[in-house]
Order: structure tokens, then C-alpha cells, then sequence
């Protein structure tokens, strides 16, 4: 790809990058959230097509408009989030769209996809259906689909986000036998560790510009931070020792069912201490979600309890109460929804208008008051360095960081006592997350009780003080953050799973 | 170079527009629909496109009276389309407004009818109260199924508006006058019982004024009070509501409420104010166009009276073109089609830019 640029209305996503794929190798697109790394795939793949520049296959220049050009080149993309039938087996998912005559001859394909697995190393079984698959058997659904119709490039979107560390591993020796066989492979990450682990070459990608390409070897941590970055920063999490460590919230056996009526959380216990963070730990959907909401009054609970304790003792039971009711008990609760926009603010409205969220009631005016939610959306601008045209300028509209940070912001304004965030620094970049970290060790030591539901397991241990492991809706283990290995929390991850097959 | 063309025209979102450069996207946009208008006037009829407008301008217009009528009835249809607003600004697909309206009108005819005797001011008192209970009542039923068992409030709505209907016929073989006719008539044509009094010597101003202070009262509710707010939150997500504890169901069957209510307004208008009788038809598919003045002004309050009254305008100068010119009268709805086609159309130019992909651009 040569001299390759995107406009999104006046934001430029990519300003003349030039990129060169090299089969037989692994290329890591590194770089920030809002670098450019997807949209510079998507055009690669046919799903967005370039303002300028040009793309050439074998010295030969092409013109991808559309997903289909893309196939008929041999380039494949796995995106973030799959698209997959879920009522179709694999095979028929894999099948399905592709050309061909009136008849299928499932047995033939079915052999076919074996063939494959066992050329590269997959597990699959093509006549399991999409729904009783586990994230990473529907990932691999995906690669399989791709390698079928005859991709021998092929491009994968933040490919580990949802799996576990043992399901990484996996993943890695897949592509790397996808390498060894011939296959281009392109994976787009920010996450350095497997940068360093899987990749030959590594493309850094820092607003919109290609910063340069090294080769992995040559690449440490911190070389590639400064890249991606573009200053010397400190990774480094800090963790103060709690302080004034006092049970303040106790849920026992917590059991929850999904609109399917399917158990979703199953009598899941957990107590939470005051200047103190616990981890939620757990594959993507084990019922870190349904925990929180539960807790928040926001999912109807079957079974089990929830109590606060009160700093000056007092316990209140809030089990089975509506947030409305919580509220109106002056408990004060924060939590950071997962979905931002769709739970926690309002997409449409301002800074000020989601500021109000949570205080327009005050007062016995039937009119709302607007000049101190005004204020604290100022203020919040200012402390946490949210870049927005305005107070008024619709939230849904701001980049994914600073939306979490109008949010977090909101929240740790309330003064809360007990503090839930669910994937708090989900889609934002380094710095962003550094803050937010910050933010939430400064609220620990203000002696709030916090509940951090999080993905990245090396977050987890450097930040929390203890971790709770969800798996399949079941609490399988609560251990110190501080001593505890990253390959234990995987195996408590997945200890269900195990146990049941 | 590679068999596959390049795509000519590119589609890019605008970030913002300058209001000034919207007017001028918007005026352009009429002008163009009158050239095109002018047009096709010209190839169907053969008539002189600039006296056709003349014609509907005198029709809409043209007279002390025609323009008062013009008024009114505008003013009637933008109180249907406040009725529709917060529901739809809430989310709550609301298409019901005709058979909120015609309960509502059903209502204060029955007070006419039967409070005949009772002392005017109770009279006077009980239309616009048994109007607005009518109408409230028709919004509040598939608000409550909504609320409790998430029913569909579109076929709610839209089913409850053939209900509505029903009733009148029924109530019609009770009150027709004279007997036989299946029409009620003037109701209380000597006495003027209930009958909303002329202004100034003007009736209809009256009318026009309770649905303009109606405009402002939606507007400060739907924008400053905490119970706009809620509506907003609620029309944005019912998750986001449900978070920071507001009560949906609550906020649902209080809404629609108050959509049925001012629905049941112009019913107590319409009957009371205009016609002084009862029929099935004398909402007349005003509950429908109100939904397209509503959206058509973004559930603004205060753009909607311009856009009632453009719609009431170009109805009314087209029934005077069809008389006047011996037109068709889907001739008349051929030219607002036209027209509404290029008003909404731009909308696009104000949202989206469209560039020209410039050969050899960006190359190196």
C-alpha cells in the first residue's frame, strides 16, 4: 500500500501511509486507539475505499470497492466482532455466500474443512452450531472461513481481546503455522507483549501517519511505546497499600437468568472492602456484566442478597432493589457501565445534559437547573484533558477515551462510596488509561470500595488488590493480586468449562 | 491499470454547517421545487405556471376569510402534531392522534348534547375537560399495556383509531338530527351552548390562540423542565433511563398522558370551535399528516407552526386550483409532493457534502 489516505469529514484517519505486506510473514499494525490502524485495514479489505493512494499485489496495482474484490484477491479480515450466523453449523457458515451451484455437497466441504484444520492446526468440528461454540471456537470459524474461500492474506482485528491466555497461545501457533506454510498475515493490536511474541515485522501507526516499520527483534517495550506514543511515558501502575480497610458491600449467592431464560450468574458471592480495588477477572460474557448490574439494581435477581455497610455501620439490604430505589436510600453507588453509551450517558445530549443524568432532580423546581452541571462538565473537560468541541457538543460523538472519561468523570464526581466500572479503560489508548488508573487508585485512597470488571489480565495484577474469577457465571476462586500468576487466573477462567466436558 | 473504475463521487459527512449556509441550502431547495413544479405544471397541463400559483396563493390567502380559515386549520393540525411530540420524542410510536382527536371531539359533543340545559359556564367548563379525559383516556391504554406488558403501542395505537371511529358511528344514531339523516348536524345552532366564543369579534382567533400558547408551554416543557428531560432519556435508551433510576413505565403512561390529552384538545377544538358537530370523518386523516409536521420540524414545537401552516397552504391552495382550472386535485398533491421531496431531500446536502474525485490525486 502506497501513499494511502482516509478522511472521516475533516478528521484525517490516514495521512499517506505506506504499507508493505510480505508473505510468508507476520506484520503487527501497532498503534494507539484512533491511529488508524483499522480503517487502514478496512481499505484493504474493501470495506472503506481510499481518498488517495494506491495498492499493489505482486507489483501488479488493484482497485478493491468492495469486500468481494477483496476475496477474489485472496485478502481476508477477521473483525472484532464476527460475523457469523449463529443457528448454522460451522461448515454452513463457511459456505455461506460463496458462488457456486444448486447442490451442496456438505460431506465434500465437511472433509474439505478438515483438511484444512489439520494443515494448519486448528480444532474444529464443522457440523457444531455457531451458538454452542465458545468465543474462540467462533474465531477460529472465522479463519477457517477465510483459508477456505482461498484468502492467503489474511488480516486479524484485535484478535486476542476476548480470549484467554491458554486460547492465545493456541491462536499464535495457528498463525504461526499459517506463516510457516506461506500465508501473509497481518494482526492489528496494541498490545506490545504479543507484538514482541508473535510478529516478524511491526508497522507503528501514530495519528493517522506510519511512524516507521521495525523488525521485531530489534523492538523492545519500550522502543515501541515511545513510537506509538510519540514521548517517554511510564507504564508502570502504581498500587498504594489500602487504607482503613472496612467491609462496606456483600452480596451472597447472586443467581441471575438472561432473557433466554439461560443462568447467566450462578449463586456468585462476593465481598467488597473500602480502600480497596477488587478485579473481576473472567472471559468475555462469564456474568461479569450481570454482576455489576445486579448489584446496581438494573437485572432482576432469582436468588441471593446484597447488603451495604454504611461507614458509620449501619447496614442496608439492597437486594432486589430498582437503581431508583438505591438512590432514593442515599446509598451511593457509582458505576461505569460497560455499554457507555447505551447505559451510561446519553448519546445525543451534551456534556451538561449527561452531567444531569444523575443530580436533575435536585430541588423541588419542576424546572431543571443547569448551571452546575454546566460547571462540573467544565471542570471535568479541564481535570481530565477531554478534547471536545464543547459542553454542548453531543457525547456520542467524541472519540471512545474521552466518552469514558466524561463518564468516569461523572461518576467519581458523585463522591461515591462504593465505585463499579466495568471495563474501564476498554478501546482507550495508553494515555488515557493511564489517567483513568490514576483516577481510580485516587478514589481507593479516598476510601472507596471499587469493583473493576477488566480484560487485560496484567492490568489486573498491577492494579487490584484482589481478583475475583467469574467463569461460566460462577465465582471459581478469589486470590491476592498480588501473589497470585497470571497462568492461575487462566486456569480459574476456564476451570468450568473443563470440568464440564 | 486494473479493470475496475474508480467511483466518481465521494460522500462525505459534514461536521457542522454554518445556520446561514443551511437557510441558503434550504431556500434553494424550494426554489428549485417551484422551478420543477413549474415544469411539470407546464407538461401536464399546459397552463401558465406562474397563474397557477397565483391561484394557489388566492386560495390559501386570498381573502380576509380564506386567509382566517387558513389559519385555524393550521392551527388545528399543529395541535395535533404538539400531541404527537413528546411520544415520539420519547420513542413511543404514537400513530393514534386521529382517534385520540376524535374521542376527545366525541366527548365534548356529548357535553353539548346533554348538558344542553345545564348553566353555560358549566358547559363552557366541561367541553375542554371531558375533550381532554376523552383523549387521555385513548393515550393512556396502550401506554399502560406498553408499561406492564410491553405491548406494541404502533398496532395499539393504530387499532384504537378504528375504535374511535366505531364509537362516533355509534354515538351518531343517538344524536342524528333531523332523524334519518345519519348526520348530527349543528349541535346547539340557537343557544350556541359550549360553542367557543368570538374574540374581537373574530372566531378564529380563539382557537389559534389556545393552540399557539399551547406551542410555548410544549416547548419549555419539553426543554427546561426535569420531566422533558426524563422524555429525552427515555426516547435516547431505556437502559441509560433505567440507570440513573428513573422510573420508564412511570415516564411512559405520564407521556402519553399528555399526548393524548392535547390530542383530546383539538377534538374539544375541532368540535366545539370549527364544526359544532360530530361525524367520523371530521378529524378528516389530520392525526397522520400531524405525525409528518411533527418530524418534519424535528419535534421542534415552534418550527412546527411553519410547517402546519406550509401544509395547510398548499392544501388549501390547491383545492382553489382545482375548482379555478378544472384540475384533478391529485394535480395539487402532485405539486406539494414535489415540493416536500426537495425540503426533505436537502437535508442530505446539510448533512453530507458530495466531492468529485479528482483524477491523479495524492500521488506521489
Amino acid at each position: 500500500m502506497r501513499g494511502i489516505t482516509k478522511r472521516f469529514g475533516s478528521v484525517l484517519a490516514n495521512d499517506r501511509v505506506d504499507l508493505t505486506v510480505r508473505r510468508g510473514e507476520i506484520l503487527s499494525v501497532l498503534g494507539e486507539n484512533g491511529s488508524g490502524k483499522t480503517s487502514l485495514m478496512n481499505m484493504l479489505a474493501g470495506i472503506y475505499f481510499p481518498d488517495a493512494g494506491h495498492i499493489y499485489l505482486d507489483g501488479q496495482e488493484v482497485v478493491i470497492r468492495s469486500p468481494k474484490d477483496a476475496a477474489r484477491l485472496g485478502i481476508g479480515m477477521i473483525h472484532q466482532h464476527f460475523k457469523l450466523v449463529d443457528v448454522l453449523t460451522a461448515a454452513e457458515n463457511i459456505i455461506l455466500g460463496m458462488e457456486g451451484g444448486l447442490r451442496i455437497d456438505m460431506r465434500a466441504v465437511e472433509s474439505d474443512i478438515r483438511a484444512l484444520s489439520e494443515k494448519y492446526g486448528f480444532s474444529i468440528e464443522p457440523r457444531r452450531k455457531i451458538y454452542e461454540m465458545s468465543v474462540s471456537q467462533k474465531q477460529t470459524v472465522e479463519i477457517v472461513k477465510m483459508l477456505y474461500r482461498g484468502a492467503n492474506i489474511l488480516i486479524l482485528d484485535e484478535p486476542t481481546a476476548v480470549l484467554t491466555p491458554q486460547e492465545t497461545r493456541r491462536l499464535f501457533d495457528v498463525l504461526r503455522n499459517m506463516r510457516d506454510q506461506g500465508h501473509a498475515v497481518v494482526i492489528i493490536t496494541h498490545k506490545l507483549d504479543e507484538v514482541l511474541s508473535l510478529s516478524d515485522r511491526v508497522t507503528v501507526l501514530r495519528k493517522g501517519r506510519s511512524i516507521g516499520t521495525v523488525n521485531t527483534c530489534d523492538a523492545t517495550v519500550r522502543s515501541l511505546t515511545e513510537m506509538m506514543v510519540g514521548e517517554k511515558i511510564s507504564l508502570d501502575i502504581e498500587r498504594p497499600e489500602p487504607v482503613g480497610r472496612a467491609l462496606r458491600l456483600k452480596a451472597e449467592g447472586l443467581s441471575c437468568v438472561n432473557r433466554e431464560g439461560r443462568a447467566v450468574l450462578c449463586d456468585a458471592s462476593l465481598e467488597a472492602y473500602s480502600g480497596e480495588i477488587l478485579g473481576i477477572a473472567g472471559i468475555a460474557g462469564s456474568g461479569q456484566k450481570e454482576l455489576l448490574e445486579a448489584i446496581a439494581g438494573l437485572v432482576p435477581v432469582q436468588k441471593g442478597r446484597v447488603a451495604y455497610v454504611a461507614p458509620d455501620g449501619r447496614t442496608h439490604e439492597l437486594t432486589r432493589m430498582s437503581a431508583s430505589k438505591i438512590r432514593d436510600l442515599g446509598v451511593r453507588l457509582a458505576f461505569v457501565p460497560e455499554d457507555r453509551l447505551g447505559m451510561g450517558l446519553v448519546a445525543s445530549m451534551g456534556m451538561t445534559g449527561n452531567m444531569m443524568l444523575r443530580t436533575y432532580r435536585r430541588g423541588r423546581s419542576l424546572f431543571f437547573e443547569r448551571r452546575q452541571p454546566r460547571t462540573l462538565a467544565e471542570q471535568i473537560v479541564q481535570k481530565l484533558q477531554v478534547s471536545t468541541p464543547g459542553v454542548e457538543w453531543p457525547v456520542g460523538r467524541l472519540s471512545g477515551g474521552n466518552v469514558q472519561k466524561v463518564l468516569v468523570g461523572r461518576e467519581i464526581a458523585s463522591a461515591p462510596q462504593v465505585l463499579m466500572v466495568a471495563y474501564p479503560v476498554r478501546g482507550l489508548d495508553i494515555n488515557a488509561s493511564h489517567i483513568i488508573y490514576r483516577l481510580l487508585n485516587e478514589q481507593k485512597r479516598a476510601g472507596v470500595a471499587i469493583l473493576c470488571v477488566g480484560e487485560d489480565l496484567d492490568v489486573l495484577l498491577s492494579l487490584c488488590d484482589r481478583i475475583l474469577v467469574l467463569a461460566d457465571g460462577h465465582v471459581t476462586g478469589v486470590r491476592d493480586a498480588r501473589t497470585v500468576s497470571k497462568e492461575e487466573i487462566g486456569l480459574l477462567m476456564t476451570s468450568r468449562k473443563e470440568a464440564q466436558a | 491499470m486494473s479493470a475496475v473504475k474508480e467511483p466518481l463521487l465521494h460522500i462525505l459527512k459534514r461536521d457542522g454547517i454554518h445556520p446561514a449556509r443551511a437557510l441558503m441550502i434550504r431556500l434553494a431547495a424550494v426554489l428549485a421545487s417551484l422551478v420543477v413544479c413549474a415544469v411539470v405544471i407546464v407538461l401536464i397541463t399546459g397552463l401558465n405556471p406562474l397563474e397557477v400559483y397565483a391561484g394557489i396563493w388566492d386560495g390559501a390567502v386570498g381573502t380576509n376569510r380564506r386567509m382566517w380559515v387558513t389559519f385555524r386549520d393550521a392551527a388545528i393540525l399543529l395541535c395535533i402534531g404538539l400531541a404527537v411530540t413528546p411520544a415520539f420524542r420519547m420513542r413511543f410510536w404514537n400513530i393514534g392522534a386521529e382517534g385520540q382527536t376524535l374521542a376527545g371531539a366525541m366527548a365534548a359533543a356529548a357535553v353539548m348534547i346533554y348538558l344542553r340545559d345545564a348553566p353555560a359556564w358549566a358547559v363552557y367548563a366541561l367541553c375542554p375537560l371531558a375533550g381532554v379525559a376523552a383523549g387521555m383516556l385513548w393515550g393512556l391504554l396502550p401506554a399502560v399495556c406498553k408499561a406492564r406488558w410491553n405491548t406494541n403501542e404502533t398496532l395499539f395505537t393504530l387499532m384504537l383509531n378504528y375504535v374511535a371511529t366505531q364509537v362516533v358511528s355509534f354515538g351518531i344514531v343517538y344524536w342524528e338530527n333531523p332523524k334519518g339523516s345519519n348526520h348530527v348536524g349543528l349541535i346547539n345552532s340557537s343557544g350556541r351552548q359550549g360553542w367557543l366564543p368570538d374574540l374581537a369579534g373574530n372566531g378564529y382567533l380563539l382557537p389559534i390562540l389556545i393552540v399557539l400558547t399551547l406551542t410555548a408551554l410544549l416547548y419549555i416543557y419539553m426543554n427546561f423542565t426535569k420531566q422533558g428531560y426524563e422524555i429525552a432519556v427515555v426516547g435516547e435508551s431505556e437502559n441509560t433511563a433505567r440507570y440513573a433510576g428513573i422510573r420508564v413505565s412511570r415516564v411512559i403512561v405520564r407521556t402519553m398522558a399528555l399526548s393524548g390529552a392535547m390530542a383530546g384538545v383539538a377534538g374539544y377544538l375541532l368540535t366545539c370551535g370549527v364544526g359544532h358537530t360530530i361525524s367520523t370523518s371530521l378529524v378528516g386523516g389530520r392525526g397522520f399528516t400531524a405525525i409528518v409536521v411533527a418530524w418534519l420540524a424535528k419535534l421542534n414545537p415552534l418550527a412546527m407552526t411553519l410547517v402546519a401552516f406550509l401544509l395547510v397552504f398548499m392544501q388549501k391552495g390547491a383545492n382553489q386550483i382545482a375548482t379555478q382550472f378544472g384540475l384533478n386535485e391529485n394535480a395539487s398533491e402532485i405539486l406539494t409532493g414535489i415540493i416536500l421531496f426537495f425540503v426533505l431531500g436537502c437535508e442530505f446536502f446539510i448533512r453530507y457534502r458530495v466531492a468529485v474525485r479528482r483524477r491523479g490525486e495524492g500521488v506521489k
